[in-house]
This record gives C-alpha cells, structure tokens and sequence, in this order.
C-alpha cells in the first residue's frame, strides 16, 4: 500500500497537470456548454432528492485517510452513533447533530492522524518533499504536501489564497515549534477539524437540460457517487472529472461509474452498503453468556459479521450473482473460530472458501451465525426478534412495538410443563393484543429455532424436540432450509434491496415521491437478473440520483393567545407550521 | 505570588519559542476560608449536577418503604442505600403523564422525566435533557460542559441530549475515559510546574482559520442545516476554549489528586458482574474529574431503558426476566427481577459514595452537588409510568435537605427534575408541557 502510496504521490507531484490551484468553480459556465442529458429510458419524471448536509460517517472517513494517506493511518476512533432513519445509518447522517463531545473526538482523531503522518517512520512516504531544514519554515515543501492532500479531503479544488492561508499558517507554527514536521502537523489537524472536511455539503445548480430544475454541482455529484460506490470520498480522477465538467455529461458520467464499478474499491462500498442494511453495527455490543455458549467469543462475533460481509462480496461483486440467492446459497468463507459454532472442521488458518454439503442446515444468509446470533438474547434464542429481523431488514416493512401495560402472567411458567420457545409464544398468538405483531413474526421466526442463541444448529431444545414448521406470508415450509427459499422467492426482497440502496446512494431516505423511480429500478434489477453492480449502475446513472431540490423550510408563525387580552408577541413560543 | 494575576496573557508572555515556565504555588490549605465553605477569596465552591440512570426500576414491594420522612424503613431492596441515607433523598409514587401518547415502552417514562414532555413515537427522540439545560448555565466555564458515561459498554446509550438529533455520546471504556480527562490535555492544577503548551498555542492559531470556513459553508444551506453548522461552531468554540484552559495556569484544588493511569478495560459484556466493574471504574473517574473541577455536570447510566444486563448460567436478560418471570406466590414478587434491581441499587449506592468520600473544603464533594436519578418504569413486568421511584443525592451546597422518604402520592415525576432545576438556579416558573407542567417542587426537600 505504501507503494502505492508512493504512485498517488508521483502523480501528486504533478499539479500543473491537474491544475488544481487556481482552477476556480466555474462549473456552470462550462457545463451549458456540454453534451445535454436526456433522461434516460423509461425513467420516469422525479423531483428528485434532497441536497442534503451529511456527517462524514467513521467508516467513510477512515477509507478516504486510507486512500489518500494509506492503510496504517488508521486511527483509533469512535465517532458519536448515527440515528437509524428509515433502515439506514446512511439516512441518519443527513440530520445528525452535532455535539461539544464529537467535535473534542474530531479534534483528537486529527491529532493523532498527523502525528501518523508526520512520524519520523513515516514522514518519507507520506510527505513528497523534504524541507531545506528541518527545524525552519519551508514554504515550498509546505505547500507541495497541502496543495495535493487538501482537495482531496476538501473533494473539491481549493482557490489559491485557502492554500496560502494553510502554508503561513505551517510556517507560524514551525517557527513556534521549532520543527517543520510539528507545524505541518498542526495544519493537517486544522483540516481535518474543517466543517468542509467532515460534512458533506450539497450544493445545487440550475440543471441546464431540464430548465427550473436543480441538479448536483460536479462537486457534490462526484462526492455523491463516490460515497455511494466507494463508502469514501472522490479519488484524484474522479475529481478531475467534476472540475472539468466530464461528469455533467453521459458519457463523462458513464465512464466514472464504469471505473468506479470495475475498482476494487467498490467492495468497501458494498461492504458498507450491507453492513449497514443488515444493522451490523449491532455486533458493537453483542455479548453472548459465556456459561451457556462458551464457543462463542468475542473473536466469533467478529468473524460472523466479517463471514456474512464476506459471502455478499463474493457472491454479488466477484460472481455477478442474483441478488434473492443469498438466502439460500451454501458457498461461504469460514474461520477457525466459527467452524466449532457450525460444527465443521477447520478450514485452516485465517479465511477460506467452504460450502456448505447439500444436506446440511446451513442455507443461505438467515443461517448464518450473524444473523440468529445477533438476533437472539445473550443466553437464549428469541423467535420474535428473528422474525422481526427478517421483516424489517429484508423485506423492508416495519413491525409495531409491543402495547404497553399488556399482563404477561400468562406466559410465565412456573409449572415449568413448557420446553420449547414455540410452546412459549404461543400465548401471543392466541391473546388478541399481541397475535396482531406476532402472527407477523413468530410463524418464520419459530422455524429458526433449529438455532439457538449463538447460531448453534439443533434438533431439541430442553430435551424436546423443535418443531420447526411455518409459513412466510402464505408459502409454508418445514425447516428453516425451506424459510430461506420462500423468502428467496418473496417478490418484496428485491424490492426491499432497491429501496434501500437508492436511500444509501442519495443519503436521504427514499419517500412517496420516489416510488415511481423505485418500480422503475426494480424492473431494471429484475431485468439484469438482480445483479447488483448493475442496479448500483442504473441508480448512479439515473436523472433522479443528480437531481436535487432544496428542501422546504416550514415556515413558523405566532398563534393567537386566546386568553390573552392583549396581542400576542411577535416571536411567541407557541408556532405553528403553515406548511403541511 | 498572586493567582490571580497569573492571566494566560502574562504565562504566553513566558512561552515564546515553546519555552518552559515554571511557577511555585503556595501551601493548598490557605484556598479555602476558615470555614471550608468557599476559597480564601470569597468565591463560594461550585455548585454541580449530576444524573443517574437505570433501567426496569424496582419491585416496589421491597424497595418502597412504609414510612416517610426521615428514619424511614429500610426494605430489603434498599439495603445498600442504609449506608449512603444520610446523603440521599427517596422520592416514590411518582407518575409520568402520557397526555395521550402512546405508551413506549422502555421510552416515554425515563424521557418524561428529563425533558418533561412525553414523546409521541419512538422516532420522536428526546428534546434538550435536563442536564443539558442545567450544563448551559452552569458548566460553560469548565473544561467540558458536561460528561456522560454509560456502563452498558454500548456507546449508543446515552441519557443526554442536547437535541433530539444530537445525543451526547456515553464513555463506555474506562482506559478511553482516562485518556480524556487525565491524559495529556489534563492541566493538573495542583502541579508545581506549569508548562503551557506552544503546540496548542499552534493548534488555537489554526482553530480561528477553521472557523472561518463556517461562515462560507452558511451561505450554501438551508436553515435547519444552518442550525446543525452552528453546532459545529459552537463545538469548535468550545474547542478554542479547551485549548486557552490549557495555557491557563489552573487555580489549585486541594481535592483533586489525579487517579492513576489505566491500561486496560474491563472485559466488554452485559453480565451483571461485568457491568458492575465498568459502572466503578467509570463513577471513579467521574468522581475526581468533578472534583478537579473538569466537569460540573455529569450523567452516569447503570443500564439502558429496557435493561439487558444478565446473570451468567440464567438464560433470560433482566428485561425479558421482568415479563417472563412469574410472581413467587411465597414472595410476592419476581425473583429473578428483583435480584438484578437489587444490583443496581448496590451501585447507585456505590456512585452516591464515590462523590461523599472526597472530601472538599470543611465537608465533601457531594455536599456541594446534586444528583437526581431516574428510571423508565415502575412496575417494568406490565410497563407502567405510575409508582415510579426517584433518588436524589447531595446537599447542593446546603440548598438540599437529605435522609428523607417522600410520597409523591401520584403527582408528577417532572416534580423532581424541576425541583432540581431551581435548586441549580435554573429560574423557570414551570417545568414540562401539558399534563407534565409542573410549578409544585418538592419543598420538603428544599432547604
């Protein structure tokens, strides 16, 4: 990597090639003069998305200091957790706050990303020049490092006087400290504490094709697609593109998606995309009871979600394979410390390639041990929450919250005469209050009881044996085997997919508006085979990815104090929203 | 020397080129006057606040006592406050008003009593937090407005918010704790030697440039995006701030001896015992970073709302025990329910101890605070928002009578927040909104 490094840094030392100082953002002049995009087939009219302001998540950070710094700037960091909206970490980005907390994180996360930089064991690699003298100001070599390194982390070119404004800064600080490599430091912690930095900020333009619309400036469009297929920020080529206006064209936009598709980076995209969706930030504080499981470690909770990522990768990047087959595809990869919770022997060290015989159990996605073991109680299997999983993760829908004061004492069990977790939640089924949600969840999630609470196959719970027959939306099964290949089937599954990835590629959550483009996707998928590179192509080149609206203010205005006697204020408290 | 006279100005004065200042302090027990009640100058010692959280209350059969006042009964669940009574307050059958919001479980209790207001849906995260308004009156001169930490080991559970899209994230590792508050940026002000730093001078002069991005970047969004650019700013002040305390020359603090370093976390788990040694180690830290006057305000949480603390061998979480778990005829109550309960009680007796063995001045660091804890349910097995129990702790300077048993008699639980928001000085006619607006504080425990 550090070769590589040495490459991207080769190529940095090329500025007047690029000409990223002094390149200015005259964008919209250039654009009216470029090849006009008509919408593309069949797609119907949008008002497209909103310009959003997003937090740069942990994740999008730390790829975009791995590609421009290399993989061992990896700093130690926990930013503040997103709120899941919609389905989506993504969506929560777009009205995350912020806090005196996060910022004291930003701050130390920079701090110590450049003192990684500027270590004496790395400083050659990472910095292309060496200063005249160590222990003075150097503004030559100050500004060759700022001037290639900030428009990437700034994704977009800085005018002249910003550079200028970072290299007397460098120079200031080297005089105070006494050290080139300490003033600089200060600088790369300066940008990286910058608001430009750490929050993606849409800016719209009249879109020239389609006049009294909006679209992305080439700016946010590259940093748009570059989070959505990469999960970090643009590269140097892609950069290039929005400055020179290529992407504002089909074909200039074509052939960024298409390179972007073919990188080996689109597998942190993906990854991501996932690892979101399947809401594994939830391996974060899994915990199983060491008595009761004792296979399970916390080494096994990371190479369960490492061993699902790794399948999707696999089996929807490498192989180009349909989308629905997750759920029943018997090829994984597996590690020493899963094959004792799958009860296989070890593959040898580290990773490798394994399929599961075509007997076995282990089917698809939903057997795998992050799902039923993420899904379940530290000590036990729960049926309600897999199945609710399933619901909401895969096919999108949303099951209600328990009602509340509801009288439990009727599954208690003091008798003990009730083994099995069936038996158990049969009570919801036939209490009128809770069969509503339950019916919705329990008939699929009782079929997973052939795992318990750490993703263990079994065949009796208790000594009894588990029945694991049901049905999923009216296709009954008998095993969980046959759960995954109805929910293979399950038309909602690549809908669900669609509208999920659209949400993650737009950073907002889709909305009624967007439902015409969502069928129109969903046949585009369906018609690919549901091979998802190709759904990721059509959303990145579709008129609705890079159309944005501002969205509306609603607009406060005092309400009456009826029992006032006299006028209410002009800024009262109370308000109420003239929009609906 | 005169402290006072030691103004970052005249130390920078000393710094030039990253130089070295060394200053002598004089002896610690002239700070305080003969009292012990305020410094030797007259300025009173800081009033602060804090919070404490846990999940699934209690089982009020044994842990409501019969009478009330002072020298109550002491319940079985109780027992570990027996050692900690004379600091405390007990204030039970409280209620939290829906006002016709769905009950969410796990939800609308515990917010109702920090913000007031009973939320609508689960979505409907919470609005400001009581220590959060109390920390923007009271905790803007410190280091860091306000701490949270949260011993579940989920950095997602967080009791704090200052909107209900910025929550304040909890510390959950005691090592990274540490390293905020005792590590390098720690200006111990006790120290002989004091050394400003010429890199934060340099990381200040940076600082000014960066915030002048902000107002470029304000021209380009609309105006809710506008107001989270201005958290952004008011982060980075509160980052510029950090950094002239650390080129300050701090008063000195008799009570603050810096704990020593932490290497390594306690094991990650939800297990009680697990939790207990994070829920220490953590209340430890907090502790003395309130009595070197980092913080004046702090929230602790022992378990999340829906508490998922387990008991290794014992298959049920104590959130799935409170519904599953039937009522022991003999006992007449939950078992298994009442032994996790009972284990969070041990703890908050541990946090209330934590604050009254420092000692500050002619009494302790408690005395000087106050700490209102609350919970999410008061019978957790059916979900009810009535009968809930409320602590608080501390003298707050002595504005805070203590040792007494209080029946709310089904009143209002904003009664306790909004009690303490006068006791902080926090001058609102009334706390909460519709059925949870409130002007009747708790007079029998004003002092």
């Amino acid at each position: 990597m550090l070769q590589r490094l040495r490459i991207l840094t080769q190529s940095l030392r090329k500025p007047k090639r690029l000409l990223w100082a002094g390149a200015g953002v005259a964008v919209a002049g250039i654009a009216a003069g470029l090849v006009m995009m008509a919408a593309r087939n069949g797609e119907p009219e949008t008002p497209g998305t909103p310009a959003s302001l997003r937090l740069l998540t942990q994740q999008q950070y730390l790829n975009t200091l791995a590609y421009v710094f290399g993989p061992n700037v990896q700093p130690n960091t926990r930013f503040a957790a997103l709120p899941r909206t919609s389905g989506l970490l993504a969506s929560g980005a777009a009205k995350a706050g912020l806090t005196d907390s996060q910022l004291e994180m930003y701050q130390k996360t920079a701090a110590q990303v450049a003192g990684t930089i500027t270590d004496e064991a790395s400083r050659d690699y990472l910095i292309p020049c060496v200063p005249a003298s160590v222990d003075a100001p150097d503004a030559e070599c100050a500004r060759t490092f700022i001037s290639q390194v900030a428009p990437l982390l700034y994704r977009r070119t800085l005018p002249a006087e910003h550079i200028d404004v970072m290299v007397t800064e460098a120079g200031k600080a080297t005089e105070a400290l006494g050290n080139f490599y300490d003033g600089l430091s200060v600088v790369i912690e300066g940008i990286l504490l910058s608001p430009n930095v750490l929050l993606v900020a849409e800016a719209a333009e009249p879109d020239p094709d389609h006049a009294g619309t909006q679209r992305l400036d080439s700016w946010s469009l590259a940093t748009r697609l570059s989070l959505f297929l990469w999960n970090a920020a643009p590269d140097m080529e892609l950069l290039e593109a929005a400055r020179s206006g290529a992407l504002q064209t089909r074909r200039g936009l074509a052939k960024q998606v298409d390179r972007m598709l073919a990188s080996p980076r689109l597998e942190d995209g993906v990854r991501s995309l996932f690892d979101d969706m399947f809401e594994f930030e939830n391996f974060g504080a899994l915990s199983k009871d060491g008595q009761i499981y004792p296979t399970f470690t916390g080494e096994t909770a990371v190479d369960a979600r490492e061993q699902t990522l790794r399948t999707v990768v696999d089996h929807l990047v490498a192989r180009r394979a349909d989308y629905r087959d997750l759920f029943t595809t018997r090829k994984t990869f597996m590690s020493p410390s899963l094959a004792p919770i799958y009860k296989v022997a070890a593959q040898g060290p580290g990773w490798n390639p394994y399929e599961f015989p075509a007997d076995s159990p282990y089917s698809g996605l939903l057997t795998h041990v992050s799902f039923q073991a993420l899904h379940s109680h530290p000590g036990r299997s729960s049926a309600t929450l897999r199945g609710k999983a399933l619901r909401e993760v895969m096919l999108c829908q949303v099951v209600p919250k328990p009602p509340a004061n509801v009288d439990f004492s009727a599954v208690q069990n003091p008798d003990g005469s009730l083994k099995t977790a069936r038996e158990r939640v049969a009570f919801h089924l036939e209490n009128p209050s809770c069969a509503g949600c339950h019916r919705i969840t329990d008939p699929m999630g009782l079929s997973m009881e052939s795992f318990d609470g750490a993703g263990q196959f079994r065949v009796q719970e208790d000594g009894y044996d588990i029945d694991t027959t049901g049905d999923l939306d009216g296709v009954k099964f008998t095993d969980v085997v046959g759960l995954g290949e109805a929910l293979r089937n399950h038309p909602q599954v690549p809908w669900c997919m669609v509208r999920r990835a659209f949400a993650y590629a737009t950073g907002t959550p889709s909305d009624t508006s967007n439902r015409r483009v969502l069928e129109f996707l969903s046949e585009r998928f369906a018609d690919s085979g549901y091979v998802l590179p190709d759904l990721l192509r059509e959303i990145a080149l579709s008129q609705t990815f890079r159309k944005v609206y501002q969205p509306r203010v609603r607009e406060a205005h005092a309400v009456p104090n009826l029992t006032a006697q006299s006028q209410p204020a002009a800024h009262s408290e109370l308000t109420a929203s003239a929009a609906p | 020397m005169n402290i006072k006279n030691l103004s970052r100005r005249r130390v920078l004065r000393g710094v030039l080129n990253g130089g070295v200042v060394a200053v002598s302090l004089p002896v610690l027990d002239c700070f305080l006057n003969e009292n012990g009640n305020a410094y030797a100058n007259g300025a009173p010692l800081p009033l602060r606040f804090g919070t404490w959280f846990w999940g699934l209350g209690g089982n009020n059969a044994i842990l409501v006592p019969q009478k009330t006042g002072a020298g109550y009964d002491i319940p079985q669940q109780l027992a570990p406050v027996a050692r900690v009574r004379q600091h405390i307050n007990l204030i039970t059958n409280l209620t939290a008003f829906r006002d016709g919001e769905p009950n969410l479980c796990h939800f609308s209790g515990w917010i109702i009593g920090r913000t007031g207001r009973a939320p609508k849906a689960d979505v409907d995260r919470p609005t400001e937090t009581i220590d959060v308004t109390i920390a923007n009156e009271i905790g803007r001169s410190t280091r860091f407005r306000t701490l949270t930490a949260s011993a579940t080991g989920d950095f997602r559970n967080t009791v704090s918010y200052d909107n209900p899209n910025a929550p304040n994230p909890p510390e959950i590792s005691p090592v990274e704790f540490y390293t905020r508050l005792f590590g390098s940026g720690f200006q111990d002000p006790n120290s002989p030697v004091f050394t400003p730093s010429a890199r934060v001078m340099a990381r200040r002069s940076v600082l000014s440039a960066v915030m002048g991005e902000i107002k470029a970047l304000e021209k380009t969004v609309g105006v809710t995006d506008r107001e989270r650019l201005d958290q952004y700013f008011t982060g980075l002040r509160h980052l510029e701030k950090q950094f002239d305390q650390q080129l300050t020359k701090p008063e000195p603090i008799a009570a603050c001896v810096a704990p020593p370093s932490i290497s390594d976390d306690p094991k990650m788990g939800v297990d009680v015992e697990m939790v207990k040694v994070r829920h220490r180690m953590l209340t430890d830290l907090m502790a003395m970073a309130v009595a070197c006057d980092q913080t004046r305000v702090i929230n602790m949480a022992y378990s999340n709302a829906q508490a998922n603390t387990v008991k290794e061998g014992y298959e049920k979480p104590h959130h799935t025990t409170t519904h599953e778990e039937a009522i022991d005829a003999k006992l007449g109550y939950q078992p298994n329910h009442a032994y996790f309960a009972s284990r969070a009680i041990e703890e908050w007796a541990y946090f209330v101890e934590a604050f009254a063995k420092i000692r500050e001045g002619s009494g302790t660091l408690l005395d000087n605070m106050l700490i209102y804890a609350n919970t999410d349910h008061g019978d957790a097995r059916v979900h009810s928002l009535d009968e809930m129990i409320s602590f608080t702790a501390g003298r707050a300077g002595g504005r805070v009578k203590t040792g007494l048993h209080i029946d709310a008699k089904g009143t209002g639980v904003t009664r306790v927040g909004y009690t303490a928001l006068r006791i902080m000085g926090i001058e609102l006619p009334t706390w909460g909104v519709k059925s949870n607006m409130t002007s009747n504080h708790l007079s029998e425990i004003v002092a």
